[in-house]
């Protein structure tokens, strides 16, 4: 079974639809009506100038049959039963059953999406709730102001023959005491108040909320190039629910208006039509660092372009998704993504061609650079970013793809050479 | 001749209310309100007993007590410990430290008192 399963499903429900005998779109597409059996039953990986010949005699376009949104659900399944391996869902079925029951996978898809998303919700709260530094503080200020008042009237109503002098110091505490104790309780509920999320989905990691923000405003930020954009942004962080969120989109941001004051978006698109988008050109152009011009590029209005930052622990820092190349939603990424070899080779270019699960190829860009941001007596920091383009046309001295996944625990790939762990998938043949 | 108790707690509130009990009770009490230099001042003060709180401005009660602990002319001091938070860990720190009683806040007086009875008879 591969991940073109559905496109197999797809041309038979097509062929069907159109009344057609398997031995006539056989015939018309140049192949044996034996051979197009299998492929319709998921049997057969479709090579990319077969299922255009067979697009043509259909009448419909080649990404119609593709895997598109469906491709997507069949990943969300995946996930889902790699999260409960002991069900014994049929994984050899699940293209099947994605073809077959479209509405009903895409909702069990989207159960087990919001079944992560509410746990970790659970997890942010509970992160805020153990280790918030303000809510700790206001507990401590209110335990010891209440500690204060239990001991001060239990002085006053225990002791009849107290001195007029200890009465009226002891009230007077009372009277501090428990103003105090008003205006802290005030603060635990408006700090309560302000993590009470209406939708508990929305408690995510501050990089999430920072990404789902970028999401939103369609990952443009060119609002950066005038003085009102640049509040307008501003009141738009100040929304973010978490204060880690704001102070990471805060970060961000300041980085995009400097990769903005030095590529003026104006500027840019016209050296990408002068120069072509090679990045190492437009880096020299602007006098830049190439990351710089790989962020730029990413979060150019209507940019078909995906981008994904690491720092020096390989850790992702950002992901700007591109249909096609899926991105991991927990642990660590495909040790194979380009991204580590810029990593760990700062300031040279790599290029590379890269075939995702599911068969789609594209074009993959990564640089690394270090940085000492304290001087020579400072910490080196490394980072590097990878873009993700749409595919180059095929050649035949093309080097044949390097094939990459999202994450090892729910990537298909048999015998893979840089796997850390089993997928609990079933593997590809 | 009374005994002498130094309390160091920046709440001026308990402060205050420990001060008035125990000076009920016969004690003379020293109070400071923070850790900065409390060992120091320590040494002037030659107290028979020291209440100390564990979050002070300055230095911690528990950096407070390991002083007390390492220094012979203080190692047997007696010291009562009190803490707003009354978590495991803090407790457990204090007890590692060799703090004679803990308590955590909000305190009964008649708690207090008793300690420090049972302390300074000890």
């Amino acid at each position: 079974m591969t991940m073109t399963a559905l496109t197999g499903t797809r041309l038979r429900d097509r062929r069907m639809a159109l009344g057609l005998r398997q031995a006539d779109l056989a015939g018309r597409a140049g192949i044996s009506a034996s051979y197009l059996n299998l492929i319709e039953h998921n049997r057969r990986r479709i090579a990319p100038d077969l299922l255009a010949r067979l697009a043509g005699v259909l009448g419909v376009p080649v990404a119609s049959l593709e895997e598109g949104a469906g491709a997507a659900i069949v990943e969300d399944l995946r996930a889902a039963a790699a999260d409960f391996a002991g069900q014994g869902a049929e994984m050899d079925r699940v293209d099947d059953f994605a073809a077959r029951f479209p509405g009903w996978a895409g909702l069990l898809g989207a159960l087990h999406q919001r079944g992560h998303s509410l746990s970790r919700a659970v997890e942010a709260l509970n992160d805020r709730l153990s280790h918030d530094p303000h809510l700790s503080a206001a507990l401590h200020d209110m335990l010891s102001v209440v500690s204060s008042v239990r001991s001060t009237a239990a002085i006053l109503a225990e002791t009849p023959d107290i001195e007029p002098d200890w009465r009226d110091r002891f009230l007077r505490n009372l009277n501090a005491d428990t103003e105090r104790l008003a205006q802290s309780a005030g603060g635990l509920v408006a700090f309560l108040d302000g993590s009470d999320t209406k939708d508990a989905s929305a408690v995510v990691s501050p990089q999430e909320e920072v990404e789902a923000w970028m999401a939103a405003r369609g990952w443009v930020l060119d609002a950066l190039e005038t003085p009102q954009g640049r509040d307008e942004v501003g009141a738009e962080i100040d929304g973010l629910s978490s204060p880690s969120a704001r102070e990471m989109a805060m970060g961000f941001v300041a980085r995009a208006a400097a990769d903005a004051a030095l590529m003026p978006q104006a500027e840019l698109v016209a050296a990408v039509t002068a120069l072509g988008p090679d990045p190492a050109q437009l880096a020299r152009r602007f006098g830049c660092g190439v990351m710089a011009v790989f962020r730029r590029l990413a979060f150019l209005p209507g940019a078909d372009i995906g981008l994904v930052l690491c720092d020096a622990s390989g850790t992702i820092t950002l992901q700007k998704p591109m249909q096609g190349f899926a991105l991991p939603r927990y642990g660590a990424a495909c040790p194979l993504w380009p991204l580590f070899s810029a990593l760990s080779r700062p300031m040279t270019p790599v290029e590379a061609h890269v075939e995702a699960v599911g068969n789609r190829r594209l074009r993959v860009l990564a640089y690394g650079e270090v940085h000492y941001p304290l001087g020579f007596s400072g910490p080196e920091l490394r980072e590097a970013a990878m873009l993700i383009l749409p595919p180059l046309p095929q050649t035949p001295a093309m080097p044949p793809p390097v094939k990459v996944g999202p994450t090892c625990r729910i990537c298909p790939r048999a015998g893979c050479p840089a796997r850390r762990e089993p997928s609990i998938l079933s593997v590809e043949a | 001749m009374n005994r002498r108790v130094l309390l160091i707690e920046d709440e001026p509130g308990i402060a205050e209310a420990i001060r008035f009990l125990l000076t009920r009770d016969g004690c003379e009490v020293v109070v400071f309100a923070s850790g900065t230099g409390a060992v120091e001042k320590l040494a002037a003060v030659q107290p028979d007993l020291v209440i100390l709180d564990v979050m002070l401005p300055g230095r911690s009660g528990l950096d407070i007590l390991a002083d007390l602990r390492a220094d012979p002319a203080t190692a047997a001091l007696p010291v009562i410990m009190l803490t707003a938070k009354g978590q495991g860990a803090d407790r457990a720190a204090a007890e590692r430290a060799g703090v004679s009683v803990f308590m955590t806040k909000p305190f009964a007086n008649a708690d207090i008192r008793a300690a420090v009875r049972d302390l300074l008879a000890g």
